[in-house]
């Protein structure tokens, strides 16, 4: 299971990574092993909405499930990944590289405080 | 394949049926819906027969095997219930003759709609729901509009716990409603603090399923519904498992201001290809009003030497109709003879048996595979379909190897809430002799996915199709039966 340190993760399988006060966000490598292959998804946010925490920003459908992806922030949309949607594999093969969702930017940075680090995630994965 | 399709069996100009001559002035077509590249198979009658016919010998069904489908209730469809289905006062009847010549069909209609409800301590029921989760969407209509009539509009949400059937959430968003999950406690019941605490003012119901996707029953039902009933809100249960519950609980009892009963499950009317569904929906008192329209109702009192007049009537507050006509007619006859067949004891007896069947196949199986909310089931059980030995082997290749010795596999990987889930539902309908069949098929299974994983990858290996692309099936919709490219 790849669970890279630079990032913060949520208890639902997301991963943020923050740049300034801009956030990009995805789902792990954990949550990819578990729905297996995904064959699509959809992004259901638009550039510009503004977001409060825990809004549903796309599905995720694999052979075995569906899966909603959640912003673990509050912030503003300022880029979708508008390519993933036509190939969804992606989410397998590069979950925290192309396969990344929206980008916004941020509220509250305060918020990150209560996401947990790839140690945190690791241990949460496992159980 | 071993039977090619219809179009490999065409051959140019053999024709299978001659048209009469024609006894109209011929009119031409208009141009524009004139195509010349249309091609259908040219086959003779006999290509046809032989080619359905071999077709339908590759189907799998309850008539043929096991079919120990989870959350399905496949039991076998007693035969009975089909000679009396084609009774010709049923079968030939049509919706739109005038009443008095159909009082029969709707004396039955009348009279299940009361079964129905007594079954279930309900006080009203509509038969016209065409499936369950169209039974579903029935009764959240009905919250929304029983909400609404008492002028009370911020009621927004609709809460469903994870151990829900899928469609509840569905359902829920269809008819307008944000969904809201609870989680699952240790025990596998409704977590009554995630419950807590999101129910306010702005709830307008709560689905439940229970027994419910884990096979389990839920303890903390009642105060469930008196939480529920406390903020406000309806009490709407999923009756997809009721075979468990038959002539032994009555949900309109513990509470439940709604429920839907899937007549193809519990009730035994054909399904999975070899009928259409039905999805009768019941209603406590304070919701009757609310039933969609037409209802089967006496409008004239009979007495000693006249029988009744039945008809329809229009509910006060109607959500309207959810159907043409009046639901899947023949499924009611068969459910009413099921019903009539057994009596009250019999479906007590149904509901007992498939709890015991399900206890059994569990006990004999819990020491092989690991079983996460391990407690007293009811007619189902969820385990999960992998071994801490067999690291590769997953849930899904434990379910087509079941293939290979002729047993429909069971559902797998729902519930979300269990690892690699198998969901094994064995209905009252087996024998021991089935049962302890299927286990030690299982048992052998978990061994060759020790000794052997690559037999379980490459399964299943004696089936007419073997393991097939579901990932290619999923991504390459091709919805069309003609493909001009690959004849």
């Amino acid at each position: 299971m790849n669970i890279p340190t630079n990032l913060k993760y949520t208890n639902t399988d997301e991963w943020v990574l923050v740049d300034g006060k801009t956030a990009t966000i995805g789902v792990t490598d954990h949550a990819q092993e578990q729905l297996s292959d995904v064959v699509f998804v959809e992004i259901t946010v638009s550039i510009g909405d503004k977001l409060a925490k825990k809004t549903t920003i796309a599905t995720v459908e694999s052979v075995k499930a569906a899966a909603d992806v959640n912003l673990p922030v509050s912030g503003k949309v300022v880029a979708i990944n508008e390519d993933l949607p036509q190939t969804p594999e992606l989410v397998n093969s590069d979950p925290y590289g192309k396969a990344w969702m929206i980008k916004v930017e941020l509220d509250n940075p305060a918020e990150l405080d209560a996401l947990m680090d790839a140690a945190g995630y690791e241990k949460h994965a496992k159980e | 394949m071993a039977e090619p399709t219809i179009y490999e069996i065409s051959s140019q100009d053999r024709i299978g049926f001659r048209f009469p001559a024609c006894d109209v002035p011929e009119t031409a077509l208009p141009e524009g819906l004139i195509r010349d590249e249309l091609p259908m198979p040219e086959v003779a009658e006999l290509d046809v027969i032989r080619h359905f016919t071999n077709l339908s010998h590759l189907n799998y069904s309850i008539d043929s095997g096991y079919y120990p489908l989870g959350s399905c209730t496949m039991k076998y469809n007693p035969k009975i219930n089909e000679e009396v289905a084609r009774l010709p006062g049923f079968a030939f009847s049509h919706p739109l003759q005038p009443v008095e010549t159909v009082q029969g069909n709707l004396a039955m209609m009348y009279e299940l709609q009361l079964w129905l409800a007594e079954i279930c301590g309900m006080a009203g029921v509509t038969l016209q729901p065409s499936a369950g989760a169209q039974g579903e969407y029935t009764g959240v209509l009905i919250i929304r509009a029983y909400h609404q009539a008492r002028g009370d509009l911020k009621r927004n949400k609709i809460l469903i716990p994870d151990s829900a059937h899928g469609t509840n959430p569905a359902t829920s968003a269809m008819s307008g409603f944000e969904v809201v999950g609870i989680t699952t406690d240790a025990k596998g019941n409704v977590d009554l603090d995630a419950l807590k605490a999101v129910l306010d003012d702005t709830v307008a119901g709560l689905m439940l399923t229970n027994p419910n996707t884990l096979g389990l029953f839920d303890q903390n039902v009642e105060e469930v519904v008196r939480l529920v009933h406390t903020a406000g809100g309806l009490v709407y249960g999923d009756g997809a498992n009721l075979n468990a519950l038959l002539g032994i609980v009555r949900p309109g009892d513990v509470g439940f201001d709604i429920m839907h009963f899937n007549l193809h499950k519990t009730f035994s009317t054909p399904h999975g290809g070899g009928g259409p569904g039905s999805g009768p929906v019941g209603v406590a008192k304070h919701l009757v009003d609310f039933l969609p329209f037409p209802l089967v109702d006496i409008i004239e009192e009979g007495d000693e030497e006249t029988p009744p007049l039945y008809g329809f009537v229009r509910p006060e507050k109607t959500i309207g109709r959810m159907k043409s006509f009046h639901g899947q007619f023949g499924m009611m006859v068969r459910a009413y003879n099921y019903i009539s067949m057994h009596g009250p004891d019999g479906l007590r007896d149904i509901a007992e048996s498939a709890v015991l069947n399900a206890n059994y196949l569990l006990a004999r199986l819990r020491n092989t595979f690991h079983v996460p909310y391990d407690r007293i089931c009811m007619h189902e059980f969820v385990m999960e379909g992998h071994l801490d030995d067999a690291p590769d082997v997953h849930a899904l290749d434990i379910a087509k190897r079941l293939m290979d010795y002729n047993f429909h596999p069971p559902t797998n990987y729902f519930p979300l809430i269990v690892h690699e889930a198998l969901m094994i539902e064995p209905t009252e309908t087996e024998n021991k002799q089935t049962l302890d069949r299927f286990a030690d098929v299982l048992i052998k299974i978990a061994d060759e996915a020790r000794t052997n994983p690559e037999l379980l990858h490459a399964a299943p290996h004696h089936t007419p199709v073997g393991r097939l692309d579901e990932v290619r099936a999923a991504k390459e919709l091709v919805l069309c039966c003609w493909l001009p490219d690959k004849i």
